[in-house]
């Protein structure tokens, strides 16, 4: 039976650039940001770096295909990239991609980089794009905030809550967000909001309105990867170590048939269970201390705290609107202001999440450190609630 | 002879007020407020000809006793394509046999009725079905947009369970032009309304009415149902009053309600007649254009029992008002809207994946599991049940006639849709099977979890690059 990834290879260092409307920045200037600082934290050269993996969600608007604009924006050294995309999972893949080269000994020293550059568009929310010659046939011009509507409509239904408590709780999700993003130098959107102001914005998809929605931005952020013997004979202390990388994919099953009834996230329950069993968890409401969860809106993260277990299935609105995923809470999320504020470059999301949770680890967090966090759990969503990609990674000290 | 065995009618929903209509282009003309009476029927941005033709289709099909159909003709002066066949869209729609005849009549007023009395005359055997559907575009500000309508009628016609027996046709062929839209023209062009009346409505018709009388035997005073499609408010009661035709007998041509609807006129007050006639009634159906056709029907005991599922009272009843005029312009196309940047993505259509996809787009066909009995649509290779998984285990199942209920929904504002906002979700359907699908026709507030639907074609997208247009299913909220 395969043992899993747990404590095979740990974090040399990461970097993330600023997220946000980087208008002067081309996607080259925002793998550079995150790199250059990636590298000073490792602590190694360039040309110590064997094999990477490149993470970018959107072709039509971002770099292009191929692996080649990461290898020509970092000048590697002619070793081998590899280009992933698995829609919002993406990053989380470049980083499983350079996590299994390194366990499996094909390589000591591996880089995952994800970039995103969304504000070539023209237009705020992500690109009107194809989903497909056969797809786009007959497939809804469903928009993400049209598509994660669903969610709420189906939650409602199923665990027949009212309009306005379901509202307010989302509401209470988006205000912890902007509270954590804004003491976060690097994210997006540095402004608190109230629970008024979230309740009271346009609806872009009904029942999602303006504050609901997480920000859509160019970034890049990336992590370098090596073993926890190499890491300790480079000098490291404070380890970070994966301790699980799971996916799981829909195959139809939630779109095509009844088992499935819009109210939650199959992908996450099973990619969950699969991560909690790899790195070990029994309880992971008490194991988990922090989560970076896919809040592409914010009823996606309160759907979502219900299918990693660390709330009940149906308590997800009172558990919200009690603060148990609030900084001060029991169990925060999005310390460092989530997608909804530290911002969305799809390619780079999963990444960043890494990041939050490695800086905190190491108690470098700044103003927004968490006082003894001690297993951090990131989650990404790609694609819709009736078809998706959900990602889950577990990072903790190592050993 | 044959006679008529079925019939069917599609009104849109949407009526326009045509004090709207009136106030919006008074500034300009104000002779408009004399015409300002009622509604008129308007096609939602995603319903054309075909669309409307399969309704109507649709609607005769549910009255027919002898299901077995040997041809389909459309007669439209709107074909929303000019070489590839419409009415075969529609077949395909209605999952018609693909040996039956097929057939696009065009180009007249009377494309309906000399596609009927062809009909009539033919020795094919089975029913033979035809649909008219008419989607006019009109120049803004004109009598046309204030008197004309979008609409759609089917009839069948056989020689079994005959509602209506044919007592006789006649046809008066003269090229008397009151209007034509020549190539390339967005618009008729018409000449003055007096002289139509005059010299052609008042010297054509009374020569092929005479003609398909007297050989009938039948004398103009029987006549219980006068059928004359004109946009021309006060020519019937001059015509009938020259014929010899009581007044009572004119069928209204419904403009203050539904509006002209050119080649689909005939039918649709034919399908209006055959409601309310009885047994032994004589209804004489006229078509106008380039001279005139006349056919002399007579209703049989059979009429009774023929109820179309929707009917034209009911679906002069389904109605939703808009009072909004410039939606109208832009449904038309007769204003240059600002879609934004989200509507500019590339719409084209790959036609050999389109092709491959023909069975789930146009019939609406999906897929029943013979190994476990799950029922699925789109119909992929392997089973969806997560139990069973089985290759090629699929048998056709159709899902066109199907009813559901709504599981998920929203409301977005963001996507981009001719009609915002853009209403979608996943429908579970009555026999199982469910698809994430667009809704149409959605009232705000009128949809929930748990409502229930009915599956319609409808225009999914339009590219007008390259003059094509998607057709899909959507879902619609039962009333």
């Amino acid at each position: 039976m395969a043992s899993g990834i747990k404590d095979k290879v740990v974090i040399l260092g990461m970097g993330c650039s600023k997220f946000g409307e980087r208008w002067d920045a081309s996607p080259s200037d925002l793998m550079v940001e995150a790199f250059e600082e990636c590298l000073a934290d490792a602590g190694v050269e360039r040309n110590q770096i064997e094999a990477a993996w490149f993470g970018a969600g959107i072709d039509a608007f971002n770099v292009g295909s191929s692996a080649m604009p990461l290898s020509i924006a970092l000048r590697l050294n002619y070793i081998p990239v590899t280009k992933v995309e698995n829609m919002c999972a993406t990053g989380t893949e470049a980083f499983r991609g350079a996590v299994y080269a390194v366990a499996s000994g094909a390589c000591d020293i591996a880089l995952a980089l994800g970039v995103e550059k969304l504000k070539d568009t023209g237009y705020g929310g992500l690109p009107q794009r194809s989903r497909g010659v056969e797809n786009d046939m007959y497939w809804p011009n469903l928009s993400a905030p049209g598509a994660f509507a669903q969610l709420a409509s189906g939650y409602r239904a199923k665990h027949k809550v009212n309009k306005d408590d379901l509202k307010r709780a989302m509401a209470h999700v988006s205000v912890k967000s902007h509270a954590n993003g804004a003491k976060n130098p690097k994210a997006h959107l540095q402004r608190e909001i109230t629970e008024e102001q979230a309740i009271n914005a346009p609806f872009i998809a009904e029942p999602i309105g303006l504050f609901d929605c997480c920000g859509v931005s160019d970034g890049s952020a990336c992590a370098i990867v090596t073993t926890p013997e190499i890491a300790k004979s480079l000098g490291k202390e404070n380890l970070v170590a994966v301790k699980a990388l799971q996916l799981a994919v829909s195959n139809g099953t939630e779109s095509s048939h009844a088992s499935w009834d819009g109210s939650y996230l199959k992908t996450t329950r099973i990619a969950s269970q699969r991560a909690y069993d790899e790195a070990g968890i029994r309880k992971p409401k008490d194991e988990i201390t922090m989560t970076e969860v896919h809040d592409c809106f914010s009823i996606t993260e309160l759907v979502t705290m219900e299918d990693l277990q660390l709330a009940e299935e149906g308590a997800g609105v009172k558990d919200v609107l009690d603060g148990t995923f609030d900084a001060e809470g029991s169990n925060p999320c999005q310390i460092d202001g989530g997608l909804k504020c530290f911002g969305h470059p799809i390619g780079a999301s999963g990444l960043r999440m890494l990041y939050e949770n490695y800086l905190q680890l190491q108690g470098r967090a700044g103003s927004r450190q968490l006082s003894d966090p001690k297993m951090g759990l990131n989650h990404n969503l790609g694609g819709f609630p009736h078809q998706n990609i959900c990602s889950i990674s577990i990072v903790g000290p190592y050993g | 002879m044959k006679g008529i065995t079925s019939y069917g009618v599609y009104l849109p929903r949407l009526r326009l007020g045509k004090q709207a209509m009136a106030e919006a282009n008074a500034w300009f003309d104000a002779s408009l407020k004399g015409l300002a009476k009622g509604e008129r029927s308007i096609c939602n941005w995603d319903e054309d000809t075909i669309t409307m033709a399969v309704e109507a289709t649709t609607d005769c099909l549910s009255a027919l006793t002898e299901a077995r159909v040997s041809s389909l003709k459309l007669a439209s002066t709107t074909l929303p394509f000019l070489d590839r066949q419409n009415s075969v869209v529609i077949a395909e729609a209605l999952s018609l046999d693909r040996t039956i005849s097929t057939m696009d009549c065009s180009a007249s007023q009377r494309a309906a009725t000399s596609a009927l009395i062809n009909c009539l005359e033919s020795n094919r055997n089975g029913n033979q079905l035809l649909v008219a559907s008419e989607h006019r575009r009109t120049k803004a500000g004109s009598r046309a947009e204030m008197l004309w309508g979008d609409a759609a009628a089917a009839v069948a016609i056989g020689d079994d369970d005959v509602i209506a027996q044919c007592l006789g046709v006649a046809t008066h062929a003269v090229d008397f032009i009151d209007h034509y839209r020549g190539d390339g023209a967005d618009f008729d062009y018409d000449w003055e309304e007096r002289w139509i009346r005059d010299e052609g409505f008042m010297k054509i018709v009374p020569t092929v009415v005479e003609s398909v009388l007297d050989d009938a035997g039948v004398a103009a005073a029987d006549i219980k149902h006068f059928i004359l499609p004109t946009d021309q408010a006060r020519t019937p009661a001059a015509l009938a009053k020259r014929l010899g035709i009581n007044a009572e007998a004119i069928v209204d041509n419904q403009i203050a309600s539904v509006g002209v609807a050119g080649a689909a006129q005939p039918l649709l007050l034919l399908a209006k007649a055959l409601e309310s006639a009885t047994a032994g009634d004589t209804i004489l159906l006229l078509g106008f254009g380039q001279g005139c056709d006349a056919i002399l029907l007579r209703a049989t005991d059979k009429l009774a029992q023929c109820k179309p599922r929707l009917g034209l009272s009911s679906a002069l009843m389904r109605r939703r008002e808009e009072t909004n005029y410039n939606k109208f312009l832009s449904f038309n196309n007769l204003v240059e809207r600002d879609i934004g940047k989200r509507g500019e993505a590339d719409k084209q259509t790959y036609l050999s994946g389109y092709n491959r996809r023909k069975d789930l787009l146009t019939s609406f066909l999906g897929g029943k599991c013979r190994e476990c009995g799950t029922v699925q649509i789109p119909r992929e290779k392997y089973c969806v049940n997560p139990e069973c998984n089985a290759l090629d285990s699929q048998d056709v199942y159709s899902f066109a006639s199907q009813q559901g209920t709504v599981l998920t929904w929203t409301a977005d504002r963001l996507t981009f849709d001719w009609s915002p906002p853009a209403y979608f979700g996943m429908v579970e359907f009555d026999g199982g099977g469910k698809l994430m699908m667009d809704f149409t026709e959605v009232e705000e507030g009128s949809i929930d979890s748990g409502s229930r639907v009915s599956v319609h074609f409808r225009i999914r997208q339009f590219d007008p690059q390259r003059g094509f247009r998607k057709y899909f299913w959507k879902a619609i909220v039962e009333d």
